[in-house]
């Protein structure tokens, strides 16, 4: 099998405010991410030569974003991967690219949740395959299960295992004070987040990421094209995807403190980037921090501390900003909120912006490698994706 | 012999402090929990008269109760699915009448008489409403009972003699689409209703019969309220220590399943050779003659046991709530599709019955049942198993409080005994009791229920412990 490795490039790209975007529609942030992406790459739309649209609940076809782009007669494919579903729109453009069968397509990664209102995030909806068992059930339940049992397979008190993920809470919404495009710029205490209103035993509001609206784009290359577009290019340098079977629900005798769908997909990744050493090669990383536990394991999972040392590395300040490794370095989940299908690509925007210097008061020295990771579904049958992305040779 | 092979019943865990309704009353009711209904209860009645015995040789299926959550479409149907009854079987309901619990024990007898049936099972169940703090509610409760009758010789009791009265009297009714039950002045309903009618078909029996009262070693009176109670006993000539005890202090008034669970607890008490009278009422009577047989043992957890395992709420307003008297803030509740009913068709094996699938391979045990094993990944090589009636052990939980609804629900990962894993929700219990480790057994429960009824079993903490 060939690695996706240097292939493909990433020539621009552009991203809405992320938010509660109540005075806009589906089709203002199309528009707004894509206008500021062509702008960004120097390609006319007329230069797309197909498009890939990630998206998890709100637009069901590609001609969601032929009619606002006025993309006329290309081919768009919708992509629905749950909380991956921006991600792997990505992906399959990459290969396309890569394939040589397109020189230059766009992706958007969008969603428009807080339209729908609450009761989309309900578990009929989000996971038909777990009614009736717990129907009414909101995405906290699911996280909520592994937290009580990594504090209890750890040992950890409920303050300690409380303060640990606060610490986390704490350091993305720091990170997001930086962020203007970010939903929640404010900073929190440890205090505050230890004791903000309880969601699902044992996380509380501060522990959650919320609920937004918000859309981003990118426009890729093949890389030997790329030079023509600009000189500070990002490369694409492994994509790694993987669903599980529903393991961890069916069979008893798995643990409910990894996710081995993490393990999995960085694996592919990391081979594809020639990763030995995640922690010391991996500057950045954009986490699937939906809740502040799933950070917290998805460290252990992708190799970023040893188990059961995700306390020890987040209060050493390993994953802070000025850290050896910074995780959302532009705030996460926790400040952008996380339309679904808008996330992926929101994250690679980031690391994009990171490499080429621009990311301004949060910007990493010397960042060399960027990862992007998201984690979506149900106990045992998330579906992952981790993706790196580096500077032009 | 023709009779009594088992009993059973159940009492919901919780409990009304009837001061509750109005300072100054006593004592307490049985109230079903927010996610209970005359189904549920009657499974549950029914799971504790069966325990292991097999379901294999039961043709028949009664269920009566006032409170079906139909008015059309058969709950007998539902309730024998979740019983794991054969699919072969002769299923009804007895419907609007207080006493279609002991109407039913009469066709019961006379079918396994007849030997147009092997076994028979009655179930009983009721959750009636009376208006906020009516006479009826405060008078009332909720609970089930269950009698499987059967011809062998192992009976625990026979019936000797039975007498009905079919009386047509507007004494207490609720009419199509009306919520609360309605009642006839005290005095007329007394005279010219319950005493009446208990009264002569209690002693033409007994006449018929040439028996006395001095004969029984227990009369199971079941009275609309305790002052009816106190009055019949005099009026049919029992001594006090003669009567069963009527349990308006624990429980209330069951409804259909009223006057099974008193039959229940007269033998729970029986001795062998032991009469046992027991008169129903509604729109007229059936009086029953029982007699204990040598058999007579106590089976079953026990009506005693579900009475002193109870949670008692002072809160009215979280009884209104669970019953639908007071509304919900529909502006944020919680709003969901209608859920397929063609999905649910075809998952009622896992849903109702609760079966996990078991590989022939390598033996393990997946809930919900799976055609390609997760483990050895063989395809279509397995035993459906009924995990319903195992116990299981917390492995993980969260008290979900952003999810809303009637209570909040306790979401479990839970390990089930002898293999396989359920995810569900945990009920009769508070969030303080939730925690990994804790044993538990399955109920089945109402699962969300805003638009049509849907159940599915749910972990509870194991409530009686032998």
């Amino acid at each position: 099998m060939e690695s996706i490795k240097d292939k493909v490039a990433i020539i621009g790209m552009g991203c809405t405010k992320f938010g509660e975007l109540w005075d806009k529609s589906e089709d203002d942030l199309l528009i707004e991410a894509a206008y500021e992406a062509y702008e960004d790459a120097g390609v006319e739309p007329k230069d797309i030569q197909a498009a890939w649209l990630g998206n998890a609940r709100t637009a069901m076809r590609g001609a969601a974003l032929a009619i606002p782009l006025k993309l006329e007669y290309i081919p768009i494919t919708r992509v629905e991967n749950q909380c991956c579903s921006g991600t792997d729109a990505f992906r399959n453009a990459c290969y396309a690219v890569a394939a040589g069968v397109y020189d230059i397509v766009l992706v958007a990664g969008f969603e428009k949740l807080k339209d729908a209102g609450p009761e989309r995030l309900r578990a009929r909806y989000l996971y038909p395959d777990l009614f009736p068992q717990v129907p009414i059930g909101l995405p906290a339940q699911e996280f909520a299960l592994k937290a009580t049992r990594y504090f209890h397979d750890y040992g950890l008190s409920y303050e300690d295992g409380k303060r640990m993920l606060s610490r986390i809470s704490v350091k993305n919404h720091h990170n997001g004070t930086m962020s203007p495009k970010a939903h929640f710029r404010r900073e929190i205490t440890i205090e505050q987040a230890m004791n903000a209103p309880m969601i699902a035993y044992p996380l509380g509001l501060l522990d959650a990421c919320g609920v937004s609206d918000g859309a981003a784009i990118a426009i890729l290359t093949r890389s030997d094209l790329a030079k023509s577009f600009r000189d500070d290019y990002v490369l694409v340098k492994g994509l790694g995807i993987c669903s599980g079977a529903k393991q961890a629900q069916l069979r008893d005798d798995e643990d409910l403190i990894h996710f081995e769908e993490n393990v999995r997909a960085a694996k592919i990744a990391y081979h594809e980037a020639e990763i030995s050493d995640p922690l010391k090669e991996i500057d950045l990383a954009e986490l699937h921090d939906c809740f502040t536990i799933t950070e917290a394991i998805t460290y252990e999972d992708l190799g970023f501390c040893p188990r059961g040392k995700a306390r020890e590395y987040v209060e050493g300040g390993v994953f802070d900003l000025d850290g050896d490794l910074a995780a959302n370095p532009d705030g996460g989940l926790k400040c952008f909120g996380h339309p679904l299908g808008a996330s992926g690509v929101r994250m690679i925007y980031e690391i994009y912006k990171q490499m080429q210097y621009k990311a301004g008061p949060r910007q990493r020295k010397n960042p060399s490698l960027g990862l992007t990771h998201n984690l979506g579904g149900t106990t045992g049958a998330y579906t992952v994706s981790v993706a790196v992305f580096g500077q032009r040779d | 012999m023709l009779g009594i092979v088992s009993y059973g019943a159940y009492v919901p865990l919780w409990r009304l402090q009837r001061s509750a309704i109005s300072p100054g009353l006593r004592g307490e009711k049985a109230i079903a929990g927010f996610d209970e209904d005359s189904i549920t209860m009657a499974v549950a009645a029914a799971l504790d008269c069966l325990q292991t015995s097999e379901r294999e040789s039961i043709d028949g299926l009664f269920f009566a109760t006032t409170t079906s959550p139909y008015s059309e479409k058969q709950a007998a149907a539902t309730v024998a699915n979740a019983l794991d009854l054969r699919r072969d079987i002769l299923a009804a309901d007895a419907l609007a009448c207080l006493r279609g619990g002991t109407i039913a024990m009469r066709i019961a007898f006379d079918m396994v008489k007849a030997g147009s049936a092997q076994r028979v099972l009655l179930t009983a169940a009721d959750v009636r409403l009376g208006a906020p703090e009516s006479s009826f509610e405060r008078d009332s409760g909720d609970g089930a009972a269950a009698v499987l009758f059967g011809d062998s010789a192992d009976v625990i009791a026979t019936i000797l003699h039975h007498y009905s009265i079919s009386n047509e009297l507007m004494d207490v009714w609720r009419l199509a689409g009306e919520t609360f039950i309605n009642i006839e002045e005290d005095r007329f309903i007394e005279e010219e209703g319950y005493l009446k009618v208990v009264g002569e078909a209690v002693s033409r029996l007994m006449t018929q019969q040439n028996l006395a009262p001095k004969d029984f070693a227990k009369a199971v009176l079941c009275a609309p309220n305790p002052r009816c109670h106190r009055s019949i006993g005099a009026k049919l000539g029992f001594e006090p220590h003669q009567i069963q005890k009527p349990l308006f202090e624990e429980v209330g008034n069951t409804g259909n399943a009223y006057p099974l669970m008193l039959l229940v607890a007269a033998l729970e008490e029986a001795k062998p050779g032991d009469k046992i009278l027991l008169a129903s009422y509604g729109d007229g009577v059936d009086v029953f003659v029982l007699e204990a047989t040598e058999h007579i043992q106590s089976r079953g957890l026990g009506l005693q046991a579900y009475i002193n395992s109870k949670r008692v709420i002072d809160d009215y307003r979280r009884y209104t709530k669970w019953r639908g008297i007071l509304p919900l803030d529909k502006g944020r509740s919680v709003l969901m599709p209608k859920p397929s009913l063609k999905e649910m068709m075809r998952r009622q094996d896992e849903t109702i019955r609760m079966y996990g699938s078991k590989c022939r391979v390598c033996g393990a045990v997946a809930y919900p049942p799976q055609r390609v094993c997760a483990k050895c990944h063989t395809k279509d090589q397995f035993d459906m198993v009924r995990l319903a009636e195992k116990r299981g052990e917390i492995y993980s939980y969260t008290v979900d409080y952003a999810a809303g609804g009637l209570e909040i629900p306790i979401v479990t990962m839970t390990n089930i005994e002898d293999g396989g894993r359920a995810f569900c929700l945990l009920t009769d219990a508070s969030p303080d009791e939730a925690g990994i480790g804790l044993p538990v057994e399955f109920s089945f429960r109402r699962s969300y229920q805003d638009i049509i009824p849907e159940y599915i079993w749910k972990a509870r903490p194991i409530r009686i412990r032998e």
